[in-house]
């Protein structure tokens, strides 16, 4: 096929002879149907501007129902009307030129400045718009034609379309649409390109409306209702209004008369029309339906979210999908997804009937409606049937090759999952079905941080892939397991979150002992082979029990959350002997030393699932994962793991450390840097105000206050605590969080400063006016657990509020940032050559990122890992 | 900033004018057209600098994060 360029789009008013050359038929009855039951002819649901009946055809085309594209039809008015969307520019193309002789009110010299200048503008593909204001502007100015010398009036124009011309004595008369439409003829072609616009494809006047196109009946089909009563589309209704009028009119002109009436029948012309085109004109009454309900009339079609181009034409439905609230189930497979019964019987997969599937398939249709069935069969003469109660078992007999048959989705079927926002490429991933009870989709929590999903309401749409391209494309190119690595950051996207990364923490942190039959418990969703020998008979150790889901010969170290950084603060790495289990040895794939943390198995980290991703691949790397997850959902379940609100408790000496030590030294330093200040004793820092000095010291000064806190409640709570543990293992929460709850909340900022705000020279009224002290400013002593006091929560209530509004900004800026890196980038491809090329096949970039690496497959910004390959080769007999 | 003294600056990589074979060999092993390499403008001070003329290929010898030098070539332009 020979492929064409679009060179460009052009945009005009219609002429009223290019409606009537495209009309198909003249209407002029307000009727649809006869009493027979057919449409009639010269009415609005003409037989020559399409058809909607199934079984006629198009007297113009002769094409059946669905092959016709309809045609447009036309209505003569009886009279002129203004096009209420051009209302405003016709007022504002009288004001600017003469009345009498109709040219631009410019001189000749002034209006090629303007025409040179509207042609760079159009030269620079920029918008002419600026232009066109200024000339409109420039031309009201002159109150005396300089071509014919005639004396302007003031025009005045009345929403909605409405004009009045004040002459000098102050006498008001209102121009007809008639009287607009032959001043805006008297423009001449050569000074319409003033208003920016090409004379050939809109001349001023077709913006008074002379013939009306009737859109075909295709654009506005009229619905059976169950009693067989008919039911119009709005813009029919509209159509049958403005006929009425248009008939009235001449019917009364003909008959001579009074002009009062000829011009309120012309103002009902006006209305209907206005309306016809933009029901929701300001100053106008909506045209109503019979019940009540405003018309949807062209604009509304067309405008706002629900409109064609929000609605129908950006946002289109798509069949063989689903949509419910996400749940979570870790018992499924990371690559699985749970779906309800009720769903797998409605979406469908199309199956060839061939030779080897023939009974298997007449097996599917024998189910009926049972789940793992079918609901249409298609003959071979292409004939779809639908299986019903009563015809499955016929169906199932008759069923040979060459049909085909619409199966449910059972086990095993490839289907797409996404949720949105579909930020980047894992937010759409290929699983694999699951059928289960219940309504909700089942998702393994795996999975969630590439959704960006959680389980409090969200939903997810399914997509049932149709054909085997498809289905094979997705398989290989989006199973989950493709995507563990994201492309991102080339880490793990995919890995243990919340509980898992506590069970085998817990697991992992010490010496902990288990009988074989505990081992066995825990393993016994996982397939272990060999138990090996218990470290210290008979039992094994937690350690020894996380080694079995290792793959065998797996080498690695790293260090892991708890590291304490000792060789940045010029200590010596203590290694296996770390006092805090942090440097994670593993030999041939048994863990040595260190414990299991969110470094090495949570998602956007995880070492130790990249490390199995690259070396021994996909499978094992999602086996890895659904073995840990088993392992430490066992584990958790069997040793337990709370927190309440009494795990937040510090001992009544801890309380008062807080208080006394932290809280109350920083805030009597709070006085003395006041004083100080007060007293001018104080020294500004460089580039800084005596003030901002101050500031910034009591800043730092109740900042370590709140650490201090924070350090006392830590060492008084212990790894033992919950909280602690959860935040110490990357599970959940921060130190700082269990530090507000429990030891103090500390200062509230606004962008990034104490809170000042408030009344003159205070926060609030129960400070004193140019109070410094740490109380007025927003520093919050209390804890959330002992509860904040009434001027602290209000501080809290403040910074609070900031975080709010900067959250809600930042995903909006983000979001329109993203959009537009995307939409210039979609395009650019990564060829086989290695470089980055454009559509039209010119270079971007000569070789890929400069060094032809996929972040997801190369080593954190460089090609190979060569300490990692050196200690492969020698560390292995070293360091054994 | 005097003029000649914009070649000598840190950010300014170097820019060499290709010989005739030079380009040659460039549009083989990439098999493309000249029109298909990326463009620069006469009007570019490095461009006036060096004296390219429109027609010219330029080979610029960039340092890379990633890569450690990185060659590119544009096509200047009017």
């Amino acid at each position: 096929m020979r492929t064409k360029r679009i060179k460009g789009i052009k945009f005009g008013l219609l002429s009223p002879a290019e409606i009537r050359r495209m009309s198909a038929a003249k209407i002029i009855t307000a009727d649809t149907y006869g009493e027979d039951g057919f449409p009639i002819e010269m009415g609005l649901v003409n037989q020559r501007i399409g058809v909607i009946d199934p079984g006629l055809r198009c007297k113009t085309c002769g094409g059946r129902m669905g092959e016709c594209p309809g045609h447009f039809g036309h209505i003569e008015l009886a009279a002129p009307v203004i096009h209420v969307g051009y209302a405003k520019l016709i007022y504002r193309m009288l004001s600017a030129t003469c009345r009498k002789c109709g040219r631009v009110l410019l001189e000749e010299k002034e209006k090629e400045r303007f025409l040179a200048e509207i042609e760079r503008q159009k030269e620079k593909q920029a918008d002419v718009g600026d232009v066109v204001k200024e000339v409109f502007k420039e031309a009201v100015k002159n109150a005396v034609c300089m071509y014919c010398g005639e004396h302007q009036r003031v025009i005045k124009y009345d929403k909605p379309t409405t004009y009045i011309e004040i002459d000098e004595e102050e006498k008001k008369r209102r121009l007809m649409p008639t009287d607009v439409r032959e001043r805006l003829e008297r423009i001449p072609d050569e000074d319409i390109a003033l208003f920016g616009m090409d004379p050939k494809s809109a001349r001023p006047e077709w913006m008074v409306l002379t013939v009306l196109p009737v859109p075909p009946v295709t654009a506005r089909p009229s619905i059976t209702l169950e009693s067989g009563q008919r039911s119009e589309d709005d813009l029919t209704h509209k159509l049958v209004d403005i006929i009425r009028i248009n008939q009235r009119f001449m019917e009364n002109r003909d008959a001579g008369a009074p002009q009062l009436i000829i011009e309120d029948l012309w103002e009902l012309l006006q209305y209907h029309v206005s309306t016809y085109f933009n029901n929701e004109i300001p100053g106008l009454p909506p045209a109503r339906h019979r019940s009540g309900r405003p018309l949807k009339t062209m604009e509304q079609r067309l405008k706002g979210k629900e409109g064609r181009f929000r609605g129908s034409l950006s946002g289109k439905r798509v069949n063989f999908s689903a949509r419910t609230v996400i749940s979570p189930d870790p018992d499924i497979d990371i690559d699985e997804v749970g779906v309800p019964e009720e769903i797998a019987k409605e979406l469908t997969i199309t199956v060839n009937v061939t030779e080897r599937n023939l009974e298997a398939m007449r097996e599917t249709v024998r189910r009926g409606k049972k789940h793992p069935g079918a609901n249409y069969v298609r003959r071979a003469d292409g004939k779809k049937v639908k299986v019903t109660e009563i015809n499955y078992e016929a169906l199932a007999d008759e069923l040979d090759i060459g049909w085909k048959v619409e199966r449910h989705i059972r086990d095993g079927d490839i289907v797409l999952f996404n949720r949105q926002p579909s930020l980047h490429r894992v937010s759409i991933m290929a699983h694999r079905v699951r059928v289960m009870p219940g309504k909700t989709f089942r998702v393994n929590p795996t999975v969630c941080p590439p959704y960006n999903a959680d389980y409090d309401g969200d939903e997810m749409n399914l997509h049932v892939l149709q054909t085997e391209e498809a289905r094979a494309e997705a398989k290989i190119l989006m199973a989950v397991q493709r995507n563990i690595i994201s492309p991102r950051f080339g880490r793990p996207i995919i890995g243990g979150i919340h509980d898992y990364i506590t069970g085998l923490f817990l697991l992992t942190w010490g010496e902990k002992k288990f009988e074989r039959e505990e081992v066995l418990e825990m393993l016994r969703k996982i397939t272990v082979n060999d138990l090996g020998e218990p470290a210290e008979a008979p039992y094994w150790t937690g350690k020894q029990i996380f080694s079995m889901i290792l793959p065998r010969g797996l080498n690695l170290q790293f260090r892991g959350k708890m590291c304490e950084k000792c060789i940045e603060r010029g200590l010596v790495c203590m290694k296996e002997k770390c006092p805090h289990e942090a440097y994670v040895k593993i030999r041939e794939g048994e863990l040595i030393s260190g414990v299991i943390d969110e470094v090495a198995i949570g998602s956007f980290k995880g070492i130790i699932i990249d490390r199995i991703f690259r070396q021994y691949g996909e499978e094992a790397a999602k086996r890895f994962i659904n073995d840990a997850s088993h392992l430490a959902i066992n584990y958790i379940l069997q040793a337990g793991f709370s927190f309440g609100i009494s795990d937040e408790d510090i001992p009544k000496e801890g309380e008062k450390q807080i208080r006394e030590e932290a809280v109350r030294e920083a805030e009597h330093k709070v006085e003395e840097l006041i004083k100080a200040y007060e007293a001018e004793e104080l020294e500004a820092l460089p580039g800084r105000t005596l003030e901002e000095t101050l500031e910034l010291l009591v800043m730092q000064e109740l900042a370590r206050a709140r650490d201090e806190a924070g350090d006392i409640a830590e060492r008084y709570l212990g790894i033992e605590n919950a909280a602690v543990l959860m935040a110490k293992s990357g599970a959940r929460g921060s130190m700082l969080n269990l530090t507000q709850m429990a030891a103090c909340v500390g200062q509230q900022s606004v962008r990034g400063e104490r809170i000042r705000r408030g009344y003159q020279g205070r926060t609030l009224p129960h400070f004193k006016s140019g109070d410094r002290g740490a109380d007025a400013h927003g520093f919050v002593r209390a804890s959330f657990k002992d509860g904040l006091s009434p001027t602290e929560y209000f501080f809290h209530a403040v910074g609070g509020r900031e975080a709010l509004v900067d959250t809600a900004v930042r995903t909006s800026q983000s979001g329109y940032f993203q959009r537009r890196l995307i939409n210039a980038l979609q395009d650019l491809e990564v060829k086989n050559d290695g470089t980055v090329r454009e559509t039209r096949d010119t270079i971007v970039q000569f070789k890929y990122g400069e060094d032809s690496v996929d972040p997801s497959k190369g080593e954190y910004g460089k090609v190979v890992d060569i300490d990692e390959i050196i200690r492969e080769m020698i560390g292995a007999e070293a360091g054994a | 900033m005097k003029k000649g003294k914009i070649l000598e600056h840190k950010l300014v990589p170097k820019h060499e004018v290709m010989e005739e074979s030079e380009v040659k060999e460039l549009l083989d092993t990439y098999k493309i057209k000249k029109e298909q390499i990326p463009k620069i403008k006469l009007s570019d001070a490095v461009i006036k600098e060096i004296k390219a003329e429109v027609g010219d290929v330029v080979k610029i010898t960039r340092e890379s994060r990633t890569a450690g030098k990185f060659l590119a070539y544009r096509l200047v332009i009017e």
